[in-house]
């Protein structure tokens, strides 16, 4: 048997990690020893991971500030709720509709990277940041004033509210601006959020230790090297950018299809979203995608966990928060967890 | 190193979060009471307790809370006591759920919640697969009760605009008539709708009809000028009344005096801080509650609610207070015991709803339809000296 490199044994660390956790979960389903709270969370987790991991793609391997990810899972929760309220009577099988529902949310999210990209991606550093910033609100503003009906001949759109749909008697109100969508089919499961979970992983991995991927950490580490060596820097951003974007698409199909009710809020989308999402990306280390993976899982079950302090909940969550971001990130911290015997063990599997 | 650090840190929550399923009871907040499975009724409330509308759910976590101290103190309903436990979704579809599964684990058996719309739709589709009866306080758009076992407490935005534009027809208030809402808000936007529709079988007409969102709700003069320029004697207003006191202020500012008439999202607006009252002078609003109300049952609730919270309770605090006693009615005609399941127990609630009439502090011999919407008559209020005058 050919010898692993190391790179290939670390990513396999990464996902036997994801399988150990999904059996152990089912193991606990199966013997019915897991809390409603926690069932209710699971796919929550899967959705918030592929985020985390997509932004990974954009922040840490492309090197690019990117402040508009909830934009992105915002199409895709929308373009594929869309889908699935419209065929819900024409396509029967549930598994045929929501994998038709995660392409056409990928795809959706997607074409709207590519879309931002190929303006925004010429500019840099903050400039990118600050655009990103705002399509995320844009996009969150336009779903809120669009409604969208369908009767008997076909689709009615209008900016100003449902009356002015004109539809006929039979007619049926889809997206209804500020109220959004509401009646998509609950198809989201564990088990396909873990497979997302593996794809997700398995694309970014793949890429990145693939030549294309070389070529984006170069751009990252040095633009004017890069240029020099003939590599086709907005080819490469815009490949990274959209791949990401797409699979926030993806997130935004799960989570749209875990809720039956769908709205457009500067919550779930807005950029206080896309800002969390940065946090997990932040947490678990820029380009590490292992800690993309286990900062989106403790952030999101933690101020979940913590819901029997009451009021003071936020609270402590935030503080745990800063603490947590103190003892990985400070530079005085780091340098005594180095001469620290409790923390020096792991020092050998260290990744880049 | 990072790894380890992650390792124990993932070790730890998954320590803790496991011996959190082991005891699912314990794991109650605050705000729960002490109860035994098989003797105590469980009810649980879901709404927002932090970020913008905590203050709604905070009024319903606090009028509930009475509610059921005060029938706990009665000897309960048929000699079994409440237990109750209120649970933050922080206004959101998705943390709604995160709160309802919560409850479950607490074992909840019926539902009071959740608050705002969205959160009520998402819990909604929970409850109605596990069977339970979720009565909602304030949750007011038609989706909220689009499933037979969610019922609600306060109108459905729809009736409100109809209600609204009935009432001032019937009245002959107005001849032209400018609307201003909030098309970012489902409540909003729900009321604004019915209301124009209805208009056009009222003898009045809409002259304008101007949204504002969520991001630009500070500067109202466009929409005031279009108001005043299409020459409107009257401007509806059916959004909540932090805007509204805003309104009024630039209203009077630029010199602009129509009639102003609200929904039940005006009530509180004599309270905003810094607000000139006397600019609220002649304020219509239709409200299903007012706390200087003289009935006994409004003064006993007001002055408990201002002895343990020092503030004047709004609607959405009248409407927890009625949800739980409408409970406790529903378990009175239907005969439930705790010790049953919660499906059984949801079962016998759901068909008891449709055969109950409760007398409440927001409306008098309310009664429910099958579909889950309450019929009651709205009151019309005006302010005068500053007051609260019933018309």
């Amino acid at each position: 048997m050919r010898k692993l490199s190391k790179t290939t044994y670390n990513n396999l660390i990464t996902y036997g990690i994801i399988i150990l956790a999904y059996i152990l979960v089912q193991i606990l389903l199966a013997t019915g020893s897991l809390s409603s709270l926690m069932e209710g969370l699971l796919v929550p987790l899967c959705t918030y991971v592929i985020l985390a991991v997509s932004l990974n793609l954009t922040v840490g391997i492309l090197g690019e500030l990117s402040l508009g990810h909830a934009g992105f899972m915002c199409v895709g929760a929308f373009a594929s709720a869309f889908f699935s309220v419209n065929m819900q009577g024409v396509i029967p099988s549930d598994g045929l509709r929501f994998f038709l529902a995660l392409v056409v949310g990928a795809a959706a999210a997607g074409i709207f990277g590519l879309l931002i990209g190929i303006p925004v991606l010429r500019l840099r550093g903050d400039y990118l940041a600050i655009v990103t910033l705002a399509f995320g609100e844009i996009i969150k503003n336009v779903i809120n004033a669009l409604y969208v009906g369908r009767d008997a001949a076909g689709f009615h759109f209008s900016m100003k509210d449902t009356a002015s749909l004109n539809m006929a008697e039979d007619g049926q109100v889809i997206l209804k601006g500020p109220q959004g969508i509401t009646g998509t089919p609950g198809d989201s499961t564990f088990t396909v959020g873990v497979i997302l979970v593996l794809i997700t992983v398995f694309i970014v991995l793949n890429l990145t230790h693939s030549r294309a991927g070389r070529a984006i950490m170069a751009i990252r580490d040095n633009r004017i090297a890069a240029e020099s060596v003939g590599i086709n820097i907005t080819k490469y951003k815009m490949m990274a950018f959209s791949i990401s974007a797409a699979l926030a698409g993806v997130a935004g199909v799960l989570y749209a299809h875990n809720l039956s009710s769908l709205t457009a809020t500067s919550k779930n989308f807005g950029y206080n979203q896309s800002i969390m999402i940065l946090v997990f990306v932040v947490l678990g280390g820029m380009g590490n995608i292992r800690g993309s993976i286990i900062a989106a899982v403790i952030l999101t079950l933690l101020p979940e966990l913590i819901r029997g302090v009451g009021d003071y909940r936020m609270l402590i969550y935030s503080i745990v928060l800063i603490v947590m971001m103190i003892f990985n990130w400070s530079p005085k911290i780091r340098a005594w967890r180095e001469a620290h015997p409790l923390f020096r063990r792991g020092k050998r599997g260290e990744e880049a | 190193m990072k790894k380890a650090v992650s390792m124990f840190l993932a070790l730890a929550l998954m320590a803790a979060s496991l011996t959190a399923c082991g005891s699912a009871d314990g794991g109650a907040g605050d705000s729960s009471s002490e109860g035994v499975a098989g003797e105590t009724f469980f009810i649980g409330g879901i709404g927002p307790e932090t970020g913008n509308n905590s203050q709604y759910g905070l009024a319903v976590r606090n009028g509930a809370q009475i509610a059921v101290d005060e029938i706990n103190e009665a000897g309960g309903i048929n000699g079994y006591k409440i237990a109750y436990d209120f649970q933050d979704d922080e206004g959101t579809a998705e943390k709604a759920v995160n709160a309802y599964n919560a409850l479950k684990d607490w074992g909840m058996q019926i539902l009071m919640g959740a608050v705002t719309t969205e959160p009520t739709v998402a819990v909604a589709a929970e409850t109605v697969e596990d069977g339970m009866l979720q009565i909602t306080p304030s949750g007011s758009s038609l989706d909220c009760v689009q499933y037979d076992n969610a019922f609600q407490v306060c109108f459905t935005d729809p009736n409100q605009g109809i209600e609204s534009a009935k009432y001032i027809g019937d009245a002959g208030l107005a001849q032209k008539v400018a609307v201003i809402y909030n098309s970012s808000d489902s409540y909003s936007s729900g009321i604004a709708e019915a209301f124009i529709a209805e208009a056009e079988n009222q003898p009045f007409e809409i002259v304008s009809s101007e949204a504002f969102t969520n991001d630009t709700s500070t500067d109202f003069t466009v929409q005031l000028q279009k108001s005043r320029e299409a020459g409107a004697d009257m401007v509806f207003l059916p959004i909540y009344y932090q805007e509204a006191s805003l309104i009024l202020q630039q209203a009077d500012d630029m010199g602009y005096d129509p009639l102003f008439c609200g929904g039940d999202g005006m009530d509180g607006i004599l309270g905003v801080d810094n607000f000139d009252t006397s600019l609220a002078e002649g304020l219509i609003l239709l409200t299903p509650f007012i706390a200087d109300a003289e009935d006994e049952l409004t003064q006993n609730f007001v002055s408990e609610y201002q002895e343990r919270f020092d503030e004047i309770p709004n609607q959405f605090a009248a409407d927890a207070y009625d949800a739980i006693y409408i409970i406790k009615a529903a378990i009175e005609q239907a005969d439930v015991t705790p010790d049953m399941s919660t499906e059984e127990i949801g079962t016998a609630l759901i068909a008891a709803m449709t055969e109950i009439t409760v007398d409440g502090l927001t409306g008098e011999g309310m009664t429910w339809e099958a579909g889950g919407t309450v019929n009651k008559t709205p009151r019309a209020v005006k302010i005068v000296d500053g007051a609260y005058q019933a018309m």
